[in-house]
């Protein structure tokens, strides 16, 4: 048996460690470790619970718009607040506009080069391209031979210049990269596009929320931003139409390139890739996006789990269920390490018991800076995947329609999505849905501003005399990765105890106490493994989590101190 | 932008050999139009250097076209990613055309091609081929306690880490507030021994360059290292190492609501009708008379928009430890928050 570390994990958020063991060419076990500890956690409490979004925001700065919403509702939970109308719908569009921008970049920029084969695309022929291209991305206008031509031409350049830049020691050449150089090229003339794209199509966050990344507009009982058609700034006229453009170029992005392309993609690697990966079979969404005042009935991806990859169940979600132990996490619990405790009762105290850097392999009992998060007791994996099997489980409509549109598209089965390729599918499809709905809300504001209804913030319980002398909220999102909850106490007007269980706490965490793996080194076993200098078969299985490991460490201990201690020797 | 003329200084003579005389409207004749937008850029960088246009449009026109590229390795501490996203925000150069046609970036754990020993190959490789002439940018603080465990990347301490890796740079750019002055990990109830990087690579003798902001706008970032590329130096540099020609001024002295401020109009609550005029956000928690930044003129996004412009109060993320006056910006109700700060409205003090 061997074992090979692989770190740093590139093209994710933050830092990440794992370590395989392996024979023969395939996985055996996986350890996963998140190597860095900020301690957000411990400087929030005894701050103003109004100010608790801005600290909590840059737990990430490439989901950069959730922890912000995640954070507000959790002090509108603990104090009451009803926001308008109005600014739930800015939210769903601050939320769903980064939902679109993300996804795309994570399908070209995080994990595209795990499929793509850059000097593969050196050889493609430009007029094949352009045919592919034409039959792929119907409609899509940069489809001539010409075009192709370019883009070959400019990687070249670039390759031959000597400076390879991000595209230096990649495993080109690697057997399991197998498209054809068409695909390749097309899809690395799509990487650069959706470069550019990306930074346009996030300025929706910069007319409502200032800029981005951090976008700056929320506050507790709404956001701080204007809804006022014919004033000089803020959301008027020109902004609504500038929002309309905005959200129309960036469907037609997603509707014409990154859902075929993924599509393409899915079609190629599927005999493999859709039975490969196959994570703890649990999932859990929050559900988000409510479109009334009513609660998680109204939200447009709906909350619930599946359990046992069952599409024919939907179970309830109780928060009061969800318990996080530190039995191999860098933590001590008073209690003992193996307890699992609700966030509401959270107890952080960072022990750090791994070797002394530098070093070669982490092989001490606690291995991560992650706790671990158990619904129940068990394992369940977050995000697009989790989203869109229970919305497919639980209401069909046009969520089931346009995943069924897909996989038919792809030659793929609803089982199918399980799997690796499944998730890649997963984020691809609910990136659709979003950049449709996105339109519909804008409506929405519009209509409602139209009517004279200009109302963004509940102003009501600003001023903390007017708040209980202690509160309990949880405030509940999907970040683009998953299910992400924040738990706050507010004691004499301050915050007292905060607490973040986030998606890649839950598909990151390192074993438990009764040695459960976490989602993703589950869904790490049999992985193959041709040559361990080059793990491009792992990466492909991690990075289609999208994993983002900042979010994912965190601490928390208002009383005892957070006194570190590290192991000499 | 900033203050005219503490960047205008330099020899204007390599600025004529480099350019042979040419002025941008004639390389504008001779290019197609795809360079057409690469020289209107660099005329934008020139303005927002302070220099005119002609003749400096076309000299850094001829700066970011030299080969070889300009190798840059970009580490990643404790940080939020906050800052390499908002390199892909930028406009022009547009993100493919830095990474692919203006810049060598070797090392980026975000969008890198390779991972583990492999990723770690390509720093080594800069490192011993580009010796004083690869920039080092620092994302995110140095952690200094527990012996660096709270940050590792390949099993190294970030410490270890940056230590080397800024030895043989030709500069080190901090960006971001974390990379500052140690920023939110550093702030009041951090445990991890947080820094910024010109206090952890103090006495090395270093180039560092700061760019506070949080996270920096990165239209600073590609200004400063233009500044470089057509200078052969680095701009003028305050004495927290920021450039003057971002921080030289105050946010407050170019604030679009200025003129309300002016006239005494302050808006009192979330969507109050003084609000939805765009009146002074002051009375809100505005940091903005205090706060040494060019958001107001530059904007964030392509120039879309700045947080002041969209409605909220500037939190003052330019300054040092503004983690820990915070509190600043969330006045209980609405109070003369301030006021102090700008009575006389000097506008400019920092």
């Amino acid at each position: 048996m061997n074992r090979t570390a692989i770190d740093p994990i590139t093209r994710i958020e933050g830092h990440m460690r794992l370590e395989v063991e392996h024979t023969d060419n395939m996985v055996h076990d996986a350890w996963s470790t998140g190597t860095m500890f900020r301690g957000i956690e411990l400087i929030l409490p005894g701050r103003d619970p109004r100010e608790a979004w801005v600290i909590a925001q840059r737990a990430c700065g490439v989901c950069t718009h959730v922890h912000a919403i995640a954070s507000v509702r959790a002090m509108e939970d603990a104090l009451g607040i009803t926001i308008p109308p109005n600014a739930r719908i800015v939210r769903n569009l601050l939320s769903g506009s980064q939902f679109v921008h993300d996804h795309v970049i994570h399908f070209y920029h995080l994990h595209a080069l795990d499929w793509v084969d850059v000097t593969s695309a050196l050889s493609a022929d430009p007029a094949a391209t352009a045919q592919l291209c034409a039959r792929t991305n119907i409609g899509w206008p940069n489809n001539s031979a010409a075009y192709f031509g370019e883009v070959r031409t400019r990687i070249q350049r670039f390759l031959d210049s000597g400076q390879p830049g991000l595209f230096g020691g990649g495993y080109w050449g690697h057997p399991a990269y197998t498209l054809p150089p068409e695909s390749n090229l097309l899809l690395l003339a799509h990487y650069l596009e959706a470069l550019e794209w990306q930074r346009e199509f996030i300025r929706v966050h910069a007319i409502l929320g200032g800029k981005n990344p951090h976008p700056q507009t929320y506050a507790v009982g709404g956001m701080a931003l204007t809804l006022a058609p014919d004033a000089p700034s803020g959301i008027n006229t020109a902004a609504l139409i500038q929002l309309e453009r905005l959200l129309t170029t960036g469907k037609d992005f997603v509707d014409k390139v990154l859902v075929p392309d993924v599509g393409l993609l899915a079609a190629h690697y599927k005999t493999t890739w859709a039975v490969l990966g196959m994570g703890p079979g649990n999932l859990l969404s929050y559900g988000d996006f409510p479109e009334d005042d009513t609660g998680p009935g109204s939200f447009f991806l709906p909350r619930g789990r599946i359990t046992g990859r069952r599409l024919d169940t939907v179970l309830p979600v109780d928060q009061a269920a969800i318990a996080e132990t530190v039995a191999r996490s860098w933590y001590t619990y008073t209690e003992g390490d193996a307890t699992l405790k609700h966030p509401s009762a959270g107890e952080t105290r960072p022990n750090y018991t791994g070797p002394q850097p530098p070093y070669e392999s982490i092989t001490s009992v606690k291995y991560s800076w992650l706790k671990a998060p158990r619904y129940q007791g068990e394992v369940y994996e977050v995000g697009p995947l989790a989203r869109l099997a229970v919305a497919y489980a639980a209401s069909g409509g046009a969520v089931r329609e346009a995943v069924d549109r897909f996989l038919t598209g792809a030659g793929l089965r609803p089982t199918d999505l399980f799997s690796t390729l499944g998730r890649v599918a997963a984020r691809a499809i609910e990136t659709q849905l979003l950049a449709a709905r996105l339109l519909i809300w804008l409506r929405s504001l519009r209509e409602n501003m139209a009517q004279g209804d200009l109302r963004v913030a509940n102003n009501g319980k600003w001023d903390p005399a007017t708040w209980p002398p202690t509160a309990d909220g949880w405030g509940a999102t999907e970040a683009p990765r998953g299910a992400l909850g924040h738990w706050v106490r507010l004691s004499d007007r301050t915050i007292a105890a905060y607490q973040l269980v986030v998606p890649t706490t839950w598909n990151g965490s390192p074993r438990d106490a009764e040695g459960k793996r976490g989602a993703w080194e589950e869904a790490l076993i049999a992985t193959p493994l041709a040559d361990p200098e080059r793990p491009v078969e792992v990466l492909r299985t991690l990075h289609s989590f999208d994993p983002c490991m900042a979010c994912a460490v965190h601490v928390h201990d208002p009383s005892n101190g957070a006194s570190v201690t590290v192991r000499v020797g | 932008m900033a203050r005219n003329g503490t960047t205008r200084t330099h020899d204007t003579a390599r600025s004529q050999a480099c350019t042979d005389g040419r002025s941008i409207a004639a390389l504008l004749a001779q290019d197609g139009i795809g360079r057409r937008s690469f020289l209107r850029w660099c005329g934008y960088i020139a303005g927002m250097l302070a220099l005119p246009v002609e003749p400096f449009g076309a000299r850094i026109a001829d700066a970011l076209t030299t080969t070889p590229r300009l190798p840059v390795l970009w580490l990643n501490g404790q940080d939020c990613n906050g800052n390499i996203e908002g390199f892909l925000r930028a406009a022009n150069p547009t993100p493919s055309e830095l990474v692919l046609d203006r810049l060598s970036i070797d090392y980026v754990e975000l969008l890198m091609a390779p991972s583990g020993k492999a990723a770690e190959a390509r720093m080594a490789d800069t490192i011993a081929r580009y010796s004083r002439r690869y920039v080092l940018v620092v994302e995110g603080s140095v952690p200094t306690a527990a012996n660096g465990a709270f940050c590792c990347v390949g099993g190294k301490a970030f410490t270890q880490i940056l230590r080397e890796a800024a030895a043989d740079a030709l500069a080190v750019v901090g960006v971001g507030s974390c990379a500052f002055d140690g920023g939110l990990p550093a702030a009041e109830g951090g445990v991890t021994g947080a820094i910024g990087v010109r206090e952890f690579l103090a006495g090395s003798g270093k180039t560092i360059i700061t760019l506070p902001g949080c996270p920096m706008n990165v239209d600073n970032l590609t200004a400063t290292i233009v500044h470089y590329l057509t200078f052969a130096k680095w701009p003028e540099l305050d004495d927290l190492g920021r450039p003057e020609f971002a921080y030289g001024g105050c946010l407050h002295r170019s604030c679009e609501r200025r003129q309300h401020y002016q006239a005494g109009r302050f808006v009192l609550s979330w969507g109050d009708a003084g609000h939805q005029q765009g009146w002074c956000l002051l009375k809100m928690g505005c940091q903005g008379p205090g706060t040494p930044a060019n958001c107001a003129t530059v904007r964030f996004n392509s120039g879309t928009s700045w947080p002041v412009a969209a409605g909220a109060p500037c939190l003052g993320c330019t300054r040092p430890r503004f983690w820990d006056n915070l509190s600043n910006a969330f006045p209980t109700t609405a109070s003369p928050l301030a006021l102090h700060v700008v009575s006389g409205d000097t506008g400019g003090a920092r």
